[in-house]
């Protein structure tokens, strides 16, 4: 099995050999994590730009920390929405940060597409770090890396994604993923904010959140954004809870055991009670830590392999 | 007086119910004869058209010239010869200038730059509202004046009902008119494509065709209510199609275009973001496409035309949802009506005539659309036989944004003829 | 001889050999260090773990004492990742808590360039610091590229750069031996 990407987009574009090989290859990553000096050669010399159009904290540092434990020299941009209205495009900035030799490019944006659109115009790798709503391929990988850990498996299992799904590429990347890997995903969340037309990608819409946790494995809450309320999406976050909260309750209730995974930040109180998040069910610092070991394993993958040259293939074989 | 003959192709003159070969004379601007084998003898030039279609000349009535404003994307000039190039003798010029086409000066202006430039006939359509703002009436009369042929707010749904009656029940001291861009604008809300499952895979909001269709059904009952003539631009949703059945059926003042793209492509074209599949109102489902198809063959949709909007290249080089809308279809309109229509199955010949020519002359009153003795000597003269594949590069217009790069059609425009002068030619290539 | 995937298979080793080569290691590494104290046998991904483990086994029956073991995957460390057109597979590492003070004996099971041993003595130095390293390996092929040597060798055999050694082990291959393979 070759890895031979030169960008990750999306999950959509993966085949589940390849998602497999990069959740594979992120095992022994994480190993590295744990090391007193956490850090590996691999990308020595590597140039990585963190081009962050959208304020982001945790997956910035994620990224940031997967780049440095493999030894890249990083960059971080964070562009604020004013200077992109002062008229240079996305492709400028990017042709103006690649004339200074560089390798990758991290990039997080508010507008669907956008690092498939750099990846058509520059030569560097693309790792797409969260597009509008369209993928967060990393997040995807993190979660059915978590979720593997815990079942030895992710074919067969139900995984459930609750919340903002229409505003969502993380749960974009979980269906995607999930379904490629042979989980059956679901979705539940207010009507306003699940489009009904993910029924044509065979993904189970429920109306109930009782009806959720009495049959699914897995259920990974979205984050509520509070902006949403304010577009009459909810009437408010109290309805919301209550409608749709993940409780202990509920969660009692169902009777059985169910993994509970958050991409965060968390809404505590909101879209997941406190001593839920605090509970037995959830592993969400567990996905932060797998964070940072998908990452490295995603940055390795797209280093190496048949896109880098093929010269002095063999002098290390046979030993 | 000059005299142009054209001779030996096959007449197809629906408004005169003619289809056989016959030859075409023109004097003094105008048709002065028509008729078997006209003697070449008195005549300054003759046009040889064997193996070709003779029709009365195109009419495009809904084209984006961007001048005056955005010189940059499209002049009247560069504009009137990518219409001659794509077979138009007239279009019909979108009034979202900068400063916008709502007053005589701005109209008088596009006509005398069209006279300069000397390819097709532009006819200004002047804004129904001053600045296209949606509030205040704009002199119709004024404008009509200057030349002016129908008012619209394109690029905008008027979306004041109360506005809008005012302005039809105005419109009836003229009896012109009103287009709509039908889009409700609060339903469309940040939708930059189709809903569906597209829009669902892609992480793009999405634009449904309710918004659509509570437009095309408000303005309708408004056409009723005032007794004006109300024109739904570029149609796209099937029930909107239904709607205007019923309204044309009970008697309501009620036409309609639609745009190739809109009968040709879906959703899907949207790909991986592909900006030149981006409009307004957006590509629809492929249930759409087959019921816009079928109001062209029953006459519910009168006329075909392209909403030729350029944009400059690095306007389309951008994230999706921060792309603007529109395509440039001057130069693919009739190849793609012949190949997907005629050749396709819906359309005869005859109709794509009237869809392409006679309707648009009727519906806008414009001098053209027919070739009897008499008539304004506008001609296209078109090779149904060359297949070709459309190549952005090869443009007249200023822009390239199309989704049809690449694509094998059959059918072009050979020669077109204004007021009895060869404007343009195509030098086999 | 015998022919496989158009390539020339030649056996160098048998099993009984490779036990025999094994055995008088496992002798030697005691020996030099006077005993099993203070020892930790690291095996390299893949086949040089499998080896560390039998060479354990062998200390134990010699010493009558149990040597702790690991196991080092040197992907990360390699000084040909970008130049490789086959992806490296990359395995866990797992090593004791703590390296410091032990004296290694890095074991894998053909020594050729050197450069996979340069890059395991940096994944070591990463996890502590040693008293000292040792290496052992089964096969010494020859054409060292880097000023390193082999402390233990099972054997030393001729090779042409165009050959390929081959090790099987039981553990993954089903049986013990050591090949040639020539080009076909």
């Amino acid at each position: 099995m070759q890895f031979n990407r030169k960008h990750l987009l999306g999950l959509e574009e993966l085949s589940s050999d390849e998602i497999r090989m990069i959740l594979d290859t992120a095992v022994p990553f994480k190993e590295i994590s744990e090391r007193q000096i956490k850090k590996v050669p691999v990308l020595r010399g590597k140039t990585i730009v963190n081009l962050f159009f959208e304020p982001s904290t945790r997956t910035r540092i994620s990224f940031e920390f997967a780049e440095k434990r493999l030894s890249a020299d990083t960059v971080n941009v964070n562009v604020s929405t004013s200077s992109v209205s002062k008229g240079e495009t996305l492709v400028d900035m990017a042709r103006n940060l690649e004339a200074m030799k560089i390798d990758m490019v991290v990039i997080r944006h508010a507008a669907s597409g956008a690092p498939a659109f750099l990846a058509q115009r520059i030569d560097s790798n693309v790792i797409n770090a969260g597009d509008g709503w369209h993928e967060h391929p990393t997040q995807g990988l993190l979660d059915m890396l978590t979720i593997r850990d815990h079942f030895g498996k992710l074919d067969g299992l139900k995984v459930a994604i609750v919340g903002d799904v229409i505003h969502s590429r993380v749960a974009r990347s979980n269906i995607w993923g999930l379904q490629k890997m042979g989980a059956q995903v679901g979705v539940c969340g207010p009507p306003t904010l699940v489009p009904a037309s993910l029924k044509e990608l065979g993904v189970k819409i429920y109306s109930r959140i009782e009806d959720v946790l009495s049959e699914v494995d897995v259920v990974n809450v979205l984050r509520i954004q509070l902006e949403r309320m304010h577009s009459n999406m909810f009437p408010s976050l109290g309805e919301y809870n209550r409608l749709y909260g993940i409780s202990t309750a509920r969660l009692e209730a169902a009777g059985r055991d169910v993994l509970i995974l958050h991409p965060g930040p968390m809404n505590r109180g909101v879209e997941i009670d406190s001593d839920v998040a605090d509970g037995e069910h959830q592993v969400i610092l567990e996905q932060v830590t797998n964070g940072v070991a998908v990452r490295m394993a995603v940055l390795f993958l797209l280093a190496g392999g048949k896109q880098a040259g093929a010269a002095e293939a063999t002098e290390m074989r046979g030993e | 007086m000059k005299r142009l003959l054209i001779r030996g192709g096959r007449l197809v003159d629906p408004a005169n119910t003619v289809d056989e070969k016959l030859d075409v004379l023109l004097s003094g601007g105008k048709v002065a004869g028509v008729g078997k084998a006209i003697d070449a003898a008195e005549v300054d030039e003759v046009l040889d058209a064997t193996g070709k279609v003779v029709v009365p000349g195109l009419i495009d009535m809904h084209v984006h010239l961007r001048e005056p404003g955005r010189e940059d994307e499209e002049t009247v000039e560069s504009g009137c010869r990518a219409a001659a190039a794509g077979g138009f003798t007239a279009v019909a010029a979108m009034p979202n200038t900068e400063p916008v086409t709502d007053d005589q000066a701005t109209v008088g202006y596009i006509i005398r730059e069209a006279i300069r430039a000397g390819y097709s006939r532009v006819y200004p359509i002047g804004a129904i509202t001053r600045e296209i703002k949606g509030e205040n009436l704009a002199e119709m009369g004024s404008m009509l004046d200057a030349g002016a042929v129908a008012f619209t707010d394109d690029g905008h749904c008027l979306a004041s009902a109360e506005v809008l009656r005012k302005a039809m029940t105005y419109s009836l001291i003229f009896d012109v008119p009103i287009i709509q861009h039908c889009e409700d604008p609060e339903l469309v809300g940040d939708g930059v494509m189709n809903s569906g499952i597209t829009a669902t895979r892609l992480g793009l909001a999405g634009n449904p065709c309710e918004a659509e269709e509570v437009i095309v059904y408000r303005d309708c009952a408004l056409a009723r209510l005032t007794g004006a003539r109300f024109h739904v631009a570029h149609i796209s949703a099937a029930r909107s199609v239904d709607i205007v059945r019923n309204f044309k059926a009970e008697g309501v003042r009620v036409t309609a275009e639609a745009t190739p793209h809109h009968f040709i492509l879906t959703d899907e074209a949207v790909g991986d973001f592909d900006t030149n599949a981006k409009m307004a109102p957006p590509l629809r489902g492929a249930a759409d496409v087959v019921a816009v198809r079928k109001g062209l063959a029953d006459g519910t949709i009168d006329c075909i035309a392209s909403d030729h909007a350029p944009h400059h290249y690095d306007e389309k080089e951008a994230a999706f949802a921060n792309a603007p809308n529109g395509i440039v279809g001057l130069e693919t309109s009739f190849a793609l009506v012949y190949t997907e229509l005629v050749l396709g199955g819906v359309l005869d010949f005859s109709t794509l005539v009237r869809r392409m020519s006679t309707a648009p002359a009727r519906l806008l009153k414009l001098p053209g659309g027919s070739l009897a003795v008499g008539d304004q000597g506008d001609v296209t003269v078109l090779d149904l036989d060359i297949n070709w594949t459309i190549d952005k590069h090869k443009f007249y217009s200023k822009c390239r944004n199309t989704p049809f790069h690449g694509r094998q059609v059959t059918g072009r425009a050979v020669a077109t003829v204004v007021g009895g002068r060869v404007v343009w030619r195509r030098d086999g290539d | 001889m015998s022919l496989q995937n158009g390539k020339n298979e030649k056996q160098v080793l048998d099993a009984r050999m490779v036990e025999r080569s094994l055995r008088r290691i496992a002798h030697q590494i005691v020996e030099r260090n006077q005993g099993a104290d203070g020892l930790l046998l690291v095996g390299i991904q893949t086949r040089g773990v499998n080896l560390a483990q039998r060479l354990v086994a062998m200390i134990a029956d010699i010493e009558k004492t149990a040597v702790p073991t690991g196991k080092l995957d040197i992907t990360l460390y390699r000084d040909d990742l970008r130049h490789n057109p086959v992806q490296p597979t990359v395995r866990s590492t797992d090593l004791p808590a703590d390296i410091t003070g032990r004296k290694v004996v890095l074991v894998d099971d053909v020594f050729y360039t050197g450069r996979t041993i340069r890059a395991a003595l940096d994944a070591l130095v990463d996890f502590g610091r040693p008293a000292s390293i040792m290496l052992a390996v089964l096969i010494d092929r020859g054409h060292q590229e880097l000023p390193i040597r082999a402390d233990f060798t099972g054997s030393s055999i001729t090779t042409r750069k165009d050959e390929d050694v081959i090790v099987r082990v039981r553990e993954i291959d089903g049986a013990d031996g050591v090949w040639i393979e020539t080009p076909g």
